[in-house]
């Protein structure tokens, strides 16, 4: 037996400590009373939950996310789909080229991406708004959505389709009675995923908001007043659960389809 | 009236540059268990697959029981397919995998499960029904692919590889039963497969492909004991080919200047031949007579390797003026037990058990 060697799992523990100590004081704080954010800590308050809650401005920006949000990763969703469908099922000639093209905004800095959607957007005289971010940001999601649903995809058996075409069914059925359900798992992923990268996206939304602020932008205002920050750091520990809330959601989500998936065939 | 049910019309298909299937020309009957054998990339499964409309032939036609469905999709077909993997749908559970099909007919619920139980029993899965995929074993994922397939009650079902998945004993009784369910339902069967003792033990007819080809279509035991070309003869089971050239033609018969083996007169269709035409006797391992004694006509030989099989042995036999050895089967609990290398022996080659193959 070979013993557990002792250094690795300390180096596990700062490692974990380096990552989440920064994230945890953000709740730590919200709840400190006192507009100052420095330790010692002055007493448990909930008073900046319910400022956040009576904000107006933050919850028009919360609503401007949600619905950019909502509507990526629906849009890329679908059409990495339809994507992921075409390039794991059909020999499409180009089709090496045409995944690398589509991956490659994950590779462009965010700010490139921003400034050159801003100039083209400026050209075309297209107002900034809510839709001009939604647009630069399925450019980073489409990427997520189609390596989800493609490794979905691949992972069964293309004469499952096929059996069903077999028994009858016509492709249109197919898809709905054999692949959706099969691939549901890895749908669901890639919807919290895109959602989660476009909740978070900063530098293009900063580009092409425009005067509708999205909720980090307008977190982003908020900075320069420090009494408006502990009511941030507020809203930034709910937004931390939420999120960290529909990654395991994801995550568990994906397994659970893997695990279906992956099961031997047996003998 | 014609018994031809399935027409394969000069069929070609090409994936590229190859030729998966070259110009297939053949007829299946009504009711038989007709199997496509031969090695892996000879084209079987395209056919099958050609057959089932999962690929469309770049020429010739396709009749299933006098329509032509060669442009047809598969869900337009009257064929249903069993799938090498067995495709058994793994988000639904035994019942529901096998009312796939079904459903589409919209069927009255009573109705829809008497006929599912009916494939259960057929099956002997009676109880499974609410048994997801992964909690089947090999054998019993192979059985609701059968009955997934049979309760649509296809004019022709199509097998590819089913049983190849299986471990030798299970693989052995599948295929007794599938033999025995084909009996009962009276459905025509379209069967590939590599193995040519599942060929040869289930089929009514076999088609032996290679290279896209069909080489030979024709009853398991003639394939066997008259195969029409040396592929065929080499394929199915173990053959000795002895090259020769023709000596003579008489009026019967022809004398073959054979080697090692001297001149052999055997009877035969002389009509096309002529003297010194290149030409092979074949002749099959269990034809050969073995004796420790010299007898009548008899090639004496050397045991040069021996493989005890248990009812049969298996032997090597080096003789004078031919460097391969030959292949000879004997069954064993006659007078001898075993057969050493080193042995001398006597073998016989009884003329009408050679076949008469081309040359080179």
């Amino acid at each position: 037996m070979a013993r557990k060697p002792k250094g690795l799992f300390i180096y596990a523990i700062f490692y974990l400590a380096f990552l989440y100590v920064p994230v945890l004081f953000l709740p730590l704080f919200s709840f400190n009373n006192s507009e100052f954010i420095a330790f010692p800590l002055s007493g448990f308050t909930t008073r900046w939950y319910s400022e956040m809650l009576a904000d107006g401005a933050m919850h028009q920006a919360l609503w401007n996310s949600l619905k950019v949000g909502t509507f990526v990763s629906l849009l890329s969703t679908i059409l990495g789909l339809l994507a992921a469908r075409a390039l794991t099922r059909y020999r499409v000639p180009g089709g090496g080229l045409a995944l690398g093209l589509i991956s490659l905004p994950l590779f462009i800095p965010d700010i490139v991406l921003g400034i050159s959607l801003l100039i083209l957007l400026n050209r075309f005289g297209l107002p900034l708004s809510l839709y001009g971010v939604a647009l630069g940001h399925m450019l980073i999601c489409m990427p997520f959505a189609i390596t989800v649903l493609m490794s979905r995809l691949e992972g069964f058996d293309k004469s499952l389709e096929e059996a069903s075409l077999d028994l009858g069914e016509t492709p249109w059925m197919t898809f709905w009675r054999v692949t959706f359900p099969l691939v549901l798992p890895g749908i669901v992923a890639s919807l919290l995923l895109c959602f989660i990268v476009s909740f978070d996206e900063f530098l293009i939304a900063y580009f092409l908001a425009g005067t509708d602020a999205t909720l980090p932008i307008y977190i982003w205002g908020q900075l320069r007043f420090p009494s408006q920050l502990p009511k941030v750091l507020a809203l930034g520990a709910v937004i931390l659960v939420v999120t960290a809330a529909l990654v395991f959601l994801a995550e568990w989500l994906r397994s659970l389809g893997n695990r279906a998936a992956h099961r031997p065939a047996g003998v | 009236m014609d018994d031809s049910y399935i027409e394969i019309e000069n069929v070609t298909k090409r994936f590229g540059g190859v030729i998966a299937v070259d110009r297939a020309d053949f007829k299946i009957r009504r009711g038989e268990f007709f199997s496509l054998l031969g090695p892996s990339g000879c084209g079987k499964t395209t056919l099958l697959r050609l057959l089932a409309g999962f690929e469309f032939p770049d020429a010739g036609e396709i009749y299933i029981d006098g329509n032509d469905v060669t442009g047809l999709p598969p869900d337009k077909r009257p064929t249903n397919m069993v799938f090498q993997s067995y495709a058994i749908f793994p988000h639904l559970d035994v019942f529901d995998n096998i009312a796939y099909g079904l459903r589409r007919e919209r069927l009255a619920r009573a109705e829809l499960s008497a006929r599912v139980e009916d494939a259960l029993s057929l099956i002997k899965l009676e109880g499974f029904g609410r048994r997801k995929a992964d909690q089947l074993s090999g054998g019993q994922r192979q059985r609701v692919a059968l009955a997934r397939a049979l309760v649509c009650r296809p004019k022709v079902l199509l097998l590819d590889e089913p049983l190849g998945a299986l471990d030798k004993r299970l693989r052995e009784s599948m295929q007794l039963e599938l033999r025995q369910l084909q009996k009962s339902v009276g459905i025509t069967f379209v069967f590939v497969t590599h193995d040519q003792e599942e060929a040869l033990s289930m089929s009514d007819r076999v088609a032996v492909m290679s290279a896209g080809r069909v080489l030979q279509i024709a009853e398991p035991r003639a394939l066997y004991e008259r195969p029409n070309c040396r592929e065929v003869a080499d394929f199915i089971g173990t053959m000795n080919f002895f090259e020769g050239t023709l000596a003579a033609v008489e009026a019967d018969k022809l004398v073959v200047n054979a080697g090692a083996l001297g001149y052999v007169r055997l009877a035969a269709d002389t009509q096309t031949r002529k003297t010194d035409d290149p030409i092979a006797l074949a002749i099959r391992p269990e034809r050969i007579s073995l004796s420790t004694e010299p007898g009548e006509g008899a090639t004496r030989g050397m045991i040069a390797a021996s493989a005890y099989l248990g009812e049969r042995s298996h032997l090597n036999v080096l003789i004078e003026g031919r460097a391969e050895p030959v292949a000879v089967a004997v069954q064993n609990g006659a007078r001898h037990g075993g057969y050493r290398a080193g042995e001398a022996v006597y073998l016989g080659f009884p003329p009408d058990a050679f076949v008469i193959l081309p040359g080179y």
